[in-house]
């Protein structure tokens, strides 16, 4: 009996100490916050994550003691975000839409800001060995929306068509049903993965695989030259076509936040702009404004 | 407690007897807590699937007819059930969400529902006392293998290696994710079944050896046969937790939600596509509210496959326990 009692005893006095203790702490944190600088949060396209990321890396080296957080999610949870105002900063692959802005400017009490950052060509990916180079944007859509099943169709081996892209709450899906699939529905074949990594990854290790996706993630497959239409040349996707704007899915990425932004969002956004950092969008594999 | 009795164990007594009610407090507010979540989750989950029904705008976009009987114009069954929420004209069918499910789940429970059982029957009828000793942990551990791991590994390994061996036109089908899946359930089914096929009494076999089976007659024709409502609960339970498992089949199951009873097709689950488009949905609007209508879906069946399991549970342990009194 007696431990029992004891053992009762120095579980209640552990319970007690830690209630304490995560009283203690939350005033701390409550109190800290006011003295140090709040974190810029960031959040949205999965696209631009890795730009982000870098970003808010250098940035942070330059300035010790400020704080950075960034995460993906998609371009419409990150527009979610902004409207919930959740967040500081919204990263999105897709313009907002005058409903989602004039949302945010109700929530937020001021009016949405829209900064391009960069320029992506959103690219077509086919697997390493598949020997299709190039096709017209009528193709991809016919092979997205489920037309075309064959790779024999579009001058490839006699293989069925594997699908990958992206899930509903990507800026990157929005973008390309409405650019190359001109608001027509998905085929229900596509297979919705996780970020454009996990398209990349698939369509790497598949060979009858197709991805989109954003350029700077290209590793182990090969973008497609694009074709506005079957008169027109291929062009690849590459920074001097995209500057020039003859790459016909160039895109521009987009910084979101609100007009009364506190100082720590507004500085972050100028320095992005400067030639310094745009060349670490390059390092990325994005493409600098010009 | 009266004064007498304070009296007669004097006051070490008394401050057992205070500290006894403070703790059977401390952990009835808690277990109370715990059921009071389990109610508020519950009630949210109702109240945010209620616009179906109530709220003209959404019920315009998603309601149960359209959820389930509703067909686009096309040739095959998979053109006509769609799930296309965010499209200009949202389609929302969850016939190919549910048939993505049950495929799962089905793939899962034929390739679990032997190995669980077969591994019960070993360990308990079979193996050595100090084989078993090792076993039973071995096996309960898998339990605790976190399922994005299990996801991750149906997705880089698993799948490749189906692929080479089968040459399926899809890396990510109903095989891949049923099979990641099953890995899941193996230790449900295994520990109710072993449970279970452990409390035949040893008055059975002994009667079966008495009339001259062997030791693999008397497991399969009389131990395995007495504890079948164990076995049977085993598998309901494994039920409930398939048609709930989220990120084995966001992972593995290829998350296309295609019409289709072929299992060699990739596969979207309820729980996937909740986990999949919940992030991004605005609050209010038809697809936030179908896809809690989802959630109710989730919640009604597994609470009825668990309620049912644990049912035929606690019968068969009354019969066991008549039995040796």
């Amino acid at each position: 009996m007696r431990a029992t009692s004891t053992f009762t005893r120095v579980l209640f006095a552990g319970t007690l100490t830690l209630a304490l203790a995560c009283g203690q702490r939350t005033e701390q944190s409550a109190g800290g916050e006011s003295r140090r600088t709040k974190p810029l949060t960031i959040k949205g396209s999965d696209t631009m994550v890795i730009l982000g990321q870098r970003l808010s890396e250098e940035y942070m080296k330059k300035n010790p003691g400020e704080v950075v957080q960034v995460t993906g999610g998609g371009s419409g949870t990150g527009i979610a975000a902004l409207i919930n105002g959740t967040v500081d900063l919204a990263q999105s692959s897709r313009a907002m839409t005058d409903e989602e802005k004039s949302k945010a400017q109700q929530n937020r009490g001021a009016a949405i800001v829209e900064t391009p950052v960069a320029l992506d060509a959103l690219s077509v990916f086919v697997n390493e060995a598949n020997p299709v180079k190039e096709m017209t944007i009528p193709q991809v859509a016919d092979i997205y929306m489920g037309k075309v099943r064959n790779w024999r169709q579009v001058g490839g081996p006699n293989a069925p068509i594997v699908l990958y892209g992206r899930e509903n709450s990507s800026g990157t899906y929005d973008y390309f049903r409405e650019h190359v699939l001109k608001k027509a529905d998905f085929s229900p074949s596509v297979q919705t993965l996780q970020g454009t990594a996990a398209v990349i990854n698939a369509v790497a290790k598949d060979r009858n695989g197709i991805g989109y996706g954003g350029i700077a993630y290209a590793k182990d497959v090969r973008a497609v030259g694009i074709k506005k239409d079957a008169a027109s040349k291929a062009i690849y996707p590459a920074e001097a076509t995209v500057a020039d704007g003859s790459y016909p899915l160039s895109r521009k990425l987009f910084f979101y936040y609100p007009a009364n932004a506190p100082e720590r969002v507004t500085t972050f956004v100028q320095w992005s702009l400067a030639p310094e950092a745009q060349a670490f969008v390059s390092e990325v594999g994005y493409f600098p404004l010009r | 407690m009266s004064r007498r009795f304070e009296a007669d164990f004097g006051r070490g007594e008394r401050r057992r007897l205070i500290w006894n009610a403070a703790m059977t407090g401390v952990f009835s507010v808690a277990g109370w807590v715990a059921i009071l979540f389990i109610f508020l989750i519950f009630v949210f989950t109702f109240k945010e699937t209620l616009p179906i029904f109530t709220d003209p705008e959404v019920r315009e976009e998603a309601n149960l007819y359209k959820f389930f009987f509703e067909r686009q114009d096309g040739p095959t069954l998979a053109e006509q059930f769609i799930w296309q929420p965010t499209s200009e004209q949202p389609k929302m069918s969850l016939i190919p969400i549910i048939l993505g499910t049950l495929k799962a789940t089905f793939v899962g429970l034929l390739f679990a529902c032997p190995i669980g059982v077969a591994a019960a029957l070993f360990s308990s009828e079979f193996a050595p006392a100090r084989l078993r000793e090792v076993i039973k942990p071995v096996i309960e551990l898998l339990a605790g293998i976190p399922s994005v791991v299990m996801g991750f590994f149906a997705l880089i390994v698993l799948a490749t290696w189906l692929q080479s061996a089968f040459g399926f036109t899809y890396r990510l089908n109903a095989w891949n994710a049923g099979l990641a899946l099953g890995i899941a359930l193996v230790p449900i089914i295994y520990t109710i079944s072993e449970d279970g096929l452990t409390a035949v009494p040893r008055a059975f076999r002994e009667a079966s050896y008495a009339l001259g089976a062997s030791r693999f007659q008397t497991a399969w024709s009389v131990v395995m046969p007495a504890a079948a409502p164990a076995i049977f609960a085993s598998f309901v339970l494994a039920f409930g937790r398939a048609i709930g498992e989220t990120m084995i089949l966001l992972m593995a199951g290829g998350n296309a939600a295609i019409t289709s009873f072929n299992l060699n097709d990739p596969l979207r689950t309820l729980s996937a596509t909740i986990a999949a488009e919940l992030g991004e949905v605005v609050n209010g609007s038809a697809h936030y509210s179908a896809l809690f209508f989802m959630g109710t879906l989730l919640f009604v069946i597994t609470f009825v496959s668990n309620t049912a399991g644990l049912w035929v549970i606690r019968r068969m342990q009354i019969r066991m326990q008549g039995e040796k009194a």
